[in-house]
Order: C-alpha cells, then sequence, then structure tokens
C-alpha cells in the first residue's frame, strides 16, 4: 500500500473504523455507568487514529498482539463488533464465548492475538508471531501495541533483542497516552523517550502524532514494508492522550479536569482527520455524516443484542481446558 | 476497642512499622500515584485500592516510591534492598502478576539466606491481591497462596479480618525470611476491633474461630467468613462445627489442627484456589499421615474447579466456594452414607 492514502476508498474506511471505534467506546463509558457491563472496561477515545492508522496497513493473516485498552485495536484490526460486544456482556457466542470478558477479547481468524490484562505480555507472544510468519516463509507481520507504561517492563527489552537478532517481520507500536494508570510519563519513562530506545536494539524507531492519522499510517507503512521486505524489526511512538480514566470509574484524580476538555477540542482524530480530507482530498462531509448515522444505529441494534443475547450453559465453567482432576 | 476496616488495619500496620523503624520503606505501582499528572494533586491514589493512603504525607516520597509497571524490578529491587539493610515492604497489585516476577522470589529471594550459607537476612514483605468476584476475568482473579507455599525459603500470611491483618503485617516487617502476605479484595471492608498501638499476630498459630465438637472445618482468608456462618447456621441445629483459620499457611499450625481432628474424627477444607497441590490437599494430606485413625468419616474439600476464573459473573460465582458448598461437605461428613460417597 502506498506511504500516503489519498484513494477515497482508504480514506472512508479509516474514517469508519475510527467513528465506529468512538461511538463503540463512548456507547460503552456510558453502558458502564449505567451499571451494565460486568468486570473492567478500559476506553480506547482519543487513540482511534493510533490502531487504524497502524491495521489499515494490516491483512487478517498479519497479527496484532493488544493491551488491556483493547477494543479500539479489535475494531481496527476487523473483528466483529457484535461478537465483541457479546464478550463484553459475557454472552454465549461471543468472541471467547464470554468466559474471557473486555480485558481478553481475541479473534485468531482475524489476526487477533488477544487483549491482555498483563501489563507487557503480549510482545514476546507478538515474536512468536512474527517468527512464525517468518518461519512460515509468508510476507505476514506482527504488531504489537505497547503503552507508555507496559514499555519498561523487561518482557518488552527482551522482545526488541530477540526480534532484532532473528530479523524478525515485527513492528513494535508504542501508544503513548501520557499515564501508566495514575502516574504520568515524565516521571515513569527513564531517558524521556521511548521510541529512542529502538536504536540501542539496531531497528530504526520514530516517534509521530498519534491524534493524527496520516502521521500514524505514513509512519507504520514505512515499517510494515520494511518487515514484509524481510529487512527487520521497528518501532514507532505514536503520541496519542487517553481521553478517559485508567479504567472506566477511575476518579483520576492525577488529572487536572480541564486537559480532558482541552484534549476534546484540540486533539480529537476525528475532527482532524475530517478537516484534512475534506479540505485536502475532496470527501464530502455528507458522506461522512451518512457513515455516522449508520454506525450509531449498528451500535444500537448490537447493544441491544449483546443485552439480550443467552448466557454461556452452566457446564461452559469446565469446557476448554485440561483437566485430569 | 476500637473498630476498624481490613483496609485502615494494614494500612496502620504500615505506618506503625515506618515510624518504628527507619528502614522500613514501600514501593509499588501507584502507591502514592499522580507524579507526572497535570493535575498537581500530591496523593492521587495511595495504592489502587487506598491501602498507602497517607503515607507518602507522613514519611515522604523516599520511603513510600512509586515505581514504573515492572512487577520483576519492584519485587527484585525490594529483594535487593532487603539483602542489604532495608526492610521493605512491596506491593504487588494483583497475585496474577507473581507471572511476571516469580524468578525474584523462587530463585532469587527464596533461595539467599540458605543458598549463602545463613549470612544474610532477606527481611521483604510482598503485599499482594487474592481473591475472584470483580468480574475481572483469568488474569486478576486468582488465589495462588498454595503455589508460595510450596517454596521453600518464604512464608505466606493470609489474613481473614482486620485484627489478623494489622498483627500479621507488623509480623511480616519484622520478619527477617521474605513473607507473601495476601490480602483479599473482598475483605477490605470488613470491619472488626483491632487494638491501638504496637499489635503482633505470631506466624505458624491458627486462630479457632468457632469451638465445636462434630467436624473440624479449616478454612482460609475470606473462606473463613463462609465458614463461620455456616457454623452458626448449623449450630442452630445442634450440629457443632470448629472453625480454624491457620492464617499462615508456611509456617502452618499444624497441632491446632490436629488436635481439633482428634477431637471432632471429621475433617472440612475450604479454600477459594485451584484443588490440585493445594492448601487443602496439603491438610487432607496432613491428617491422613498423622490422624487417620481419629477419622470418622472421609476428608471432603470444599474448592475452586481446576479451572481458570472464567470472567462471566454467574460462572464466577459458580467458581468460587459458596456457603452453600460448605454446609454440604459438612453434611457430608456428619452422614455415614453421603459420607463414603465422596
Amino acid at each position: 500500500m502506498a506511504e500516503t492514502a489519498h484513494d477515497p476508498i482508504v480514506l472512508l474506511e479509516a474514517y469508519r473504523r475510527m467513528r465506529l471505534i468512538r461511538e463503540f467506546e463512548e456507547r460503552m463509558r456510558r453502558e458502564v455507568q449505567a451499571g451494565t457491563v460486568p468486570g473492567f472496561v478500559h476506553l480506547y477515545c482519543g487513540q482511534e487514529a493510533v490502531a487504524v492508522g497502524t491495521c489499515m496497513h494490516l491483512r487478517d493473516s498479519d497479527y496484532i498482539g493488544s493491551t488491556h485498552r483493547g477494543h479500539g485495536h479489535c475494531i481496527a484490526k476487523g473483528c466483529d463488533i457484535g461478537d465483541m460486544l457479546l464478550e463484553i456482556y459475557c454472552k454465549q457466542g461471543g468472541l471467547c464465548n464470554g468466559k474471557g470478558g473486555s480485558m481478553h477479547i481475541a479473534d485468531l481468524r482475524k489476526g487477533m492475538l488477544g487483549a491482555n490484562a498483563i501489563v507487557g505480555a503480549a510482545p514476546p507472544i507478538a515474536v512468536g508471531a512474527a517468527l512464525s510468519q517468518a518461519t512460515r516463509g509468508t510476507d505476514g507481520v506482527a504488531v504489537s501495541f505497547i503503552g507508555d507504561g507496559a514499555s519498561n517492563q523487561g518482557t518488552v527489552a527482551e522482545s526488541l533483542n530477540m526480534a532484532s537478532i532473528l530479523k524478525l517481520p515485527m513492528i513494535f507500536l508504542y501508544e503513548n497516552n501520557g499515564y501508566a494508570e495514575f502516574t504520568g510519563i515524565s516521571y515513569h519513562l527513564g531517558g524521556g523517550n521511548i521510541a529512542r530506545r529502538a536504536a540501542g536494539f539496531g531497528m530504526p524507531g520514530e516517534t509521530v502524532d498519534g491524534v493524527d492519522f496520516f502521521a500514524v499510517y505514513e509512519a507504520v507503512g514505512r515499517a510494515v514494508e520494511r518487515a514484509r521486505r524481510g529487512e527487520g524489526p521497528s518501532a514507532v511512538e505514536a503520541v496519542a492522550m487517553r481521553w478517559y480514566g485508567h479504567f472506566e470509574g477511575d476518579m483520576q484524580l492525577y488529572r487536572d479536569p480541564h486537559e480532558v476538555d482541552r484534549l476534546r477540542q484540540t486533539s480529537d482524530p476525528l475532527v482532524k482527520f475530517e478537516q484534512r480530507v475534506t479540505g485536502e482530498f475532496g470527501i464530502d462531509a455528507e458522506e461522512l455524516r451518512e457513515i455516522d448515522a449508520e454506525i450509531r444505529e449498528l451500535i444500537d441494534d448490537k447493544v441491544a443484542a449483546a443485552k439480550s443475547a443467552p448466557k454461556p450453559p452452566r457446564e461452559a465453567l469446565y469446557t476448554d481446558v485440561y483437566g485430569s482432576y | 476497642m476500637p473498630v476498624k476496616s481490613y483496609r485502615d488495619a494494614i494500612n496502620e500496620a504500615l505506618k506503625l512499622e515506618m515510624r518504628r523503624d527507619p528502614r522500613v520503606i514501600v514501593m509499588g505501582e501507584d502507591v502514592v500515584g499522580g507524579l507526572g499528572g497535570s493535575s498537581g494533586v500530591a496523593e492521587a491514589a495511595g495504592g489502587t485500592f487506598g491501602v498507602t493512603a497517607g503515607l507518602a504525607a507522613e514519611f515522604g516520597r523516599k520511603r513510600v516510591i512509586d515505581t514504573p509497571i515492572t512487577e520483576s524490578a519492584i519485587v527484585g529491587a525490594a529483594g535487593g534492598a532487603a539483602l542489604t539493610g532495608l526492610r521493605p515492604v512491596a506491593e504487588l497489585m494483583f497475585i496474577d502478576f507473581i507471572g511476571v516476577c516469580l524468578d525474584q522470589i523462587l530463585n532469587q529471594q527464596a533461595k539467599f539466606r540458605y543458598m549463602f550459607g545463613g549470612r544474610c537476612t532477606v527481611p521483604v514483605t510482598i503485599r499482594t491481591l487474592m481473591g475472584a468476584g470483580l468480574g475481572a476475568g483469568p488474569q486478576h482473579s486468582q488465589s495462588l497462596h498454595a503455589m508460595l507455599t510450596s517454596i521453600p525459603g518464604v512464608k505466606v500470611a493470609l489474613p481473614s479480618n482486620a485484627a489478623d491483618a494489622k498483627g500479621l503485617l507488623a509480623t511480616a516487617i519484622r520478619d527477617d525470611d521474605p513473607v507473601i502476605f495476601c490480602e483479599h479484595k473482598f475483605l477490605y471492608g470488613e470491619s472488626a476491633e483491632v487494638p491501638d498501638g504496637e499489635y503482633l499476630v505470631p506466624f505458624g498459630e491458627a486462630n479457632v474461630t468457632r469451638t465445636g465438637t462434630q467436624v473440624t472445618v479449616v478454612a482460609f482468608s475470606r473462606m473463613v467468613l463462609l465458614a463461620n456462618k455456616v457454623a452458626d447456621k448449623l449450630a442452630k441445629e445442634g450440629i457443632s462445627v470448629e472453625v480454624i483459620d491457620p492464617r499462615t499457611t508456611s509456617p502452618l499450625d499444624k497441632d491446632s489442627i490436629l488436635e481439633s481432628v482428634e477431637k471432632t474424627g471429621r475433617l472440612v477444607v475450604v479454600d477459594e484456589a485451584y484443588p490440585l497441590c493445594s492448601m487443602a490437599s496439603e491438610i487432607a494430606s496432613l491428617v491422613a499421615c498423622e490422624a487417620l485413625d481419629a477419622l470418622k468419616a472421609p476428608v471432603r474439600k470444599v474448592t475452586a474447579p481446576h479451572t481458570p476464573v472464567p470472567a462471566t459473573p454467574f460462572l464466577e460465582q459458580d467458581w468460587v466456594p459458596s456457603v452453600e458448598k460448605i454446609e454440604a461437605a459438612i453434611r457430608a461428613t456428619l452422614d455415614r452414607k453421603l459420607a463414603r460417597a465422596g
């Protein structure tokens, strides 16, 4: 795929996925507040351009490893939102048959290797997926999404090194959203720059504006092409602050209450995208409004379906696990 | 005696030990919270569940240290600091994360004193959170105390009430060996009478929470509350149940368990944990090896099934041992026909 997306089909698809993530997450936020969603939910709003700018380069046969904040990655990678919602509501037929919930959504058919509730657990798994691609002789790649908090885990350093020495088709996609749970990046990140760490492992690393779809799309495009050519791994750090708490319900005492208002006004990836595509690439804003309406209706339908879907059978507690007991 | 919550009792033990001994430090993810944040709030968390609230204000950030999300470094550094003169209390946010840092416990801290010929102490306390029921799924809901209990060189405490939480934590901090201190996430709001000032509960001394003559129930952590409830219910029917809370699994107060079973002749073990290689099988084995003749009925184990903890709320409720299952197990030991049915 070209480094810049000027093709209206690509642009409209990128918009559709970003809008779908936004509306999905805003709806999840309201549902969590209304008490309809079990467990913990970590919202992706504000970071839509990162997942979509990355996954627009990927095929179903490419892999992604995700995080606890995984809804956006799932949608960007093409997971069915009806099946995601069934999972979030822990219902029969959900992507994990209701046994994983929000923090563990996986869809192997789409190359989605799982949201993950262990910080820093996905990169080694993604290294394995990249190794699998290389061993099987495909031109497929693996991407690991890694939060700024996770970037400090030992597993990340080990994965960078292994991907480097094995020259694997892997992209370390750092999502710097400003906070590791309740602690800001200026405190938790030694050296002050995530992308620069890649140089120590002999791979390119660059930092881009994660609010700007095009910046993410172009940087990841270079990394994916390099990986598909067999030239080895790359790192991309996309900076996009999260709009909401670590989890929905987080009091966020660590944040200036006006910070999110400012972000909404100045750093909305969807607004930024729309301004550029309507101004520069001749997309009609009306077309985008049609997409918006379709998505709202789709989410209404799928949330209603998930809420009324049957629970898994009681025996499901004992299935899908080896047990000699 | 003043009534305090389990959460406040742990907080009080930390404060008292930090006042008493300047070598005591606290470290972990968001034990203070908010550094680098845009609000400038001095303490934005005080621990994910508020257990370390107010520590930074009193002792300063040199002794109450926020760390990155790096469990190997948190637990490993606490071990290294313990080896070199401090008495660190490290917080591992959920016991599930033991998977991230197990080497630092299993092969490092647990081995140092033995491997170095007894020429060191390793006074580190790892506070961590166990238990299912929040719908948090397979990676945030486990109870892994039995696995840790199997490691020589570490001690494991599981307080079931606020007073024990205070007394056991003070003992843990003063202990010269590594101690894993397992707090149950559903006990933080539970209150009990807790002595003010210095209060120590020795390790390896069980607490008999209900005295009885017909059945011995050994229960751990939150399961003690459930076992007490069942014992109270059955007492009204004239069934006399003794409930024993070992409080620490390593060291384990074998004598209290054996003495009770010698008296009652019946044993039920209740633990919110996997059943294989578990505390339930360990206690059953203890009684089989040392008090078999006393048994009038087969031992009953009430544990979670041998499956991960599902996110699905009603399945998660099935996973956790319930008062109904405990009651059924007690009745089974008293019923000749049921007792033999296993």
